[in-house]
């Protein structure tokens, strides 16, 4: 991707990614990383097609897709895209089956086998037992896990996390980057957005952002333990 | 498709579950406006049935000319005076001679004369008529026989008993046969007439203080008491000399009843001086009670559906606040793949189902005002079905209409504002 996004504060242009290009390939492990205001969230938000970029082409798998309109962004979120937030944002609703399907729901043909899908993904992440609980009556670890199992239902091209143990304790977020390690073992993409250091060393793969732009990319070298 | 559309209204009468007290206090705005409508539409077609029935009993097809005594030009200082007045056996002649389209001409008199049979004395209208009455008037015959040819050829000295006359002065036996007093002479009772019932209901037309009438031949009439009646008044006597009381014309097609109306006017208008009678169409007053009606309607109307749209008003700034509300769900649900129409689907149903179950109770409530009115208030309604039909589309329609605005909000949104929203 080569984009440039500018926001409008006040009189001021803003270039939150200033002349920005970056790849990655499928399968890999990705952390970005940066001080708040480097243009972390921004990245994200382009990448998960919540957000356009304001100039430049962000191509997923050849597809252009800063042409495409709503209706079409909308389409390949529900199809190919996994999201995990900081504040989880789950639909307080909907029980966590509800919640795990709540993709589904938006897609034009949605598989037949979905339900059965989202019972063995809820299984993986160990909440199989609370499936008409309420996200409320969950703690924090298992509600990120409720999320993950979301991202998960679509079987999605990329999985993107928000600063995704920002809010969880030094245990439960282990617990969630290790969830995280296994389903890139089994060869899914995910980029992770952090601050905290030992957060991004987990991942395979560290971009370093500032001031909307890149500072360096690091590739952990083959095992460092 | 039909799984969908279950799960969103399933998912938005849960959002709305969410809120209770809420949800419940913005449904009574179209609770009420729609329990009014239906309410309104039933008393005010209930009253206009109760008008239409009142006139079909004088006949839609009849022309009625009444004599009416002349306001008095003068106080007269004689102690003693006939004043002479009203329609003339002229005017009948007349009429039989010239009307055409007309089916039967009934003259009547009425005589201020007390009824007794045994102990019981009564004072009914007693009237002096033609067979024919009967026939024009569509009064209907309980037992024995009516007024006939014979009875007036020969002014024989028989009567017809109404429904009230005879209950009063027979309770307890038939009154065929039986021989009552009027005035002074005694008449042999022929036959009996049922009440007078208002359609869709068993009670009589009037209670008990109506005195009922009873009928006697015309010809019999005028041979015992005259035309000429004294009124005793304040010491002075007054006598009235009065030929006919009242002449119903029942003209044979319903559509030339104006015409034959305004013959009748010409008509008496040429033949006195005075305007000693009147002229009742009840086919006019008919049509007057339907313009009263067409005009009551778009009142009560208008009312209800100011109070629909205050209801809907609410109801869009609840949603308006429910979206705000929720923007984070709304920016959640984007991310995940909805669409604008998704979003559009998921509050427009929120507000229809609020809209739609607040018509429902209104229905069910404007189903239960009638009843009360009607028993409490001594007022006849109709519900037709219509009215729940149409208050329920109403709703139906104000769901749409006042949610349309709040869920084209809540899909506008940029997904990403709405992720950060708190």
């Amino acid at each position: 991707m080569n984009v440039c996004r500018t926001y409008k504060m006040g009189d001021n242009l803003v270039r939150a990614l200033d002349d920005f290009s970056f790849s990655f390939n499928r399968g890999e492990y990705w952390a970005v990383m940066g001080s708040s205001g480097s243009g972390k969230s921004t990245l994200l938000n382009l990448l998960g097609c919540i957000d356009r970029p304001s100039s430049g082409t962000y191509l997923i798998g050849g597809e252009d897709i800063s042409g495409l309109d709503d209706d079409e962004l909308s389409d390949l979120r529900s199809r190919r895209l996994g999201f995990v937030f900081q504040s989880y944002n789950l639909i307080p609703q909907l029980n966590v089956l509800e919640n795990i399907l709540v993709p589904l729901f938006y897609q034009d043909e949605p598989p037949e086998e979905g339900e059965a899908r989202a019972l063995v993904l809820a299984e993986r992440v160990g909440l199989a037992d609370r499936l008409d609980h309420r996200p409320l009556q969950l703690s924090g670890g298992q509600q990120q896990r409720v999320a993950i199992a979301r991202a998960l239902i679509n079987d999605p091209d990329l999985i993107l996390a928000d600063e995704a143990t920002g809010n969880l304790d030094s245990r439960t977020a282990l617990e969630i980057l290790d969830l995280f390690d296994e389903l890139h073992s089994e060869g899914k993409t995910i980029l992770l957005v952090t601050h905290e250091e030992e957060v991004g060393a987990r991942a395979e793969q560290v971009l370093q952002l500032r001031d909307g732009q890149i500072e360096s990319v690091t590739k952990r070298t083959a095992e460092t333990v | 498709m039909q799984g969908t559309f279950t799960r969103t209204v399933k998912l938005g009468v849960r959002s709305l579950m969410l809120h209770k007290l809420r949800s419940a206090l913005t449904t009574l705005g179209v609770l009420f406006g729609v329990s009014s409508v239906i309410a309104m539409l039933a008393i005010g077609e209930g009253a206009s049935i109760e008008a239409q029935e009142q006139i079909r009993q004088l006949g839609s097809q009849n022309v009625i000319l009444r004599s009416v005594k002349p306001a008095e030009e003068q106080v007269s200082n004689q102690r003693q005076r006939v004043i002479s007045y009203g329609l003339t056996h002229d005017d009948l002649e007349r009429i039989r001679a010239s009307f055409p389209g007309v089916r039967r001409v009934v003259p009547l008199r009425e005589l201020p004369e007390e009824v007794r049979f045994g102990v019981n004395a009564i004072r009914p209208g007693v009237i002096s008529t033609i067979p024919e009455y009967i026939d024009a008037t569509g009064r209907v015959l309980g037992t024995g026989r009516f007024l006939n040819a014979t009875d007036e050829n020969t002014v024989s000295n028989v009567c017809v008993l109404g429904y009230e006359v005879s209950r009063a002065l027979f309770p307890f036996q038939s009154p065929i046969g039986e021989r009552v007093k009027i005035g002074a002479d005694y008449f042999t009772v022929v036959g009996t007439l049922l009440p007078r019932v208002r359609l869709g209901s068993d009670r009589p037309e009037a209670g008990e203080d109506n005195p009922g009438e009873l009928f006697i031949p015309l010809s019999t009439g005028t041979k015992w008491f005259g035309e000429t009646l004294v009124k005793m008044r304040s010491g002075s006597m007054d006598m009235e000399e009065v030929q006919l009381h009242e002449i119903i014309i029942e003209v044979e097609h319903a559509e030339n009843v104006p015409m034959v109306a305004n013959a009748a006017r010409t008509m008496l208008s040429r033949e006195h001086t005075e305007r000693d009678y009147k002229v009742i169409v009840p086919l006019e007053l008919l049509l007057r009670a339907e313009e009263t009606k067409r005009i009551f309607n778009i009142v009560l109307g208008s009312i209800a559906g100011i109070s629909l749209l205050v209801g809907g008003i609410g109801i869009m700034n609840v949603m308006l606040a429910t979206v705000t509300e929720r923007t984070r769900e709304i920016g959640i649900r984007r991310a995940l793949g909805a669409k604008r129409r998704h979003i559009v689907t998921q509050f427009l149903v929120e507000t229809v189902v609020l809209s739609v179950g607040g018509g429902i109770l209104g229905i069910l409530l404007g189903l239960l005002i009638p009843l009360l009115v009607e028993r409490f208030a001594d007022m006849r309604t109709v519900v037709t079905p219509g009215g729940p039909l149409l208050a329920f589309c109403i709703s139906a329609g104000i769901g749409v209409i006042f949610g349309l605005y709040p869920a084209w909000r809540a899909a506008t949104m940029d997904p990403v504002e709405a992720l950060r929203h708190e």
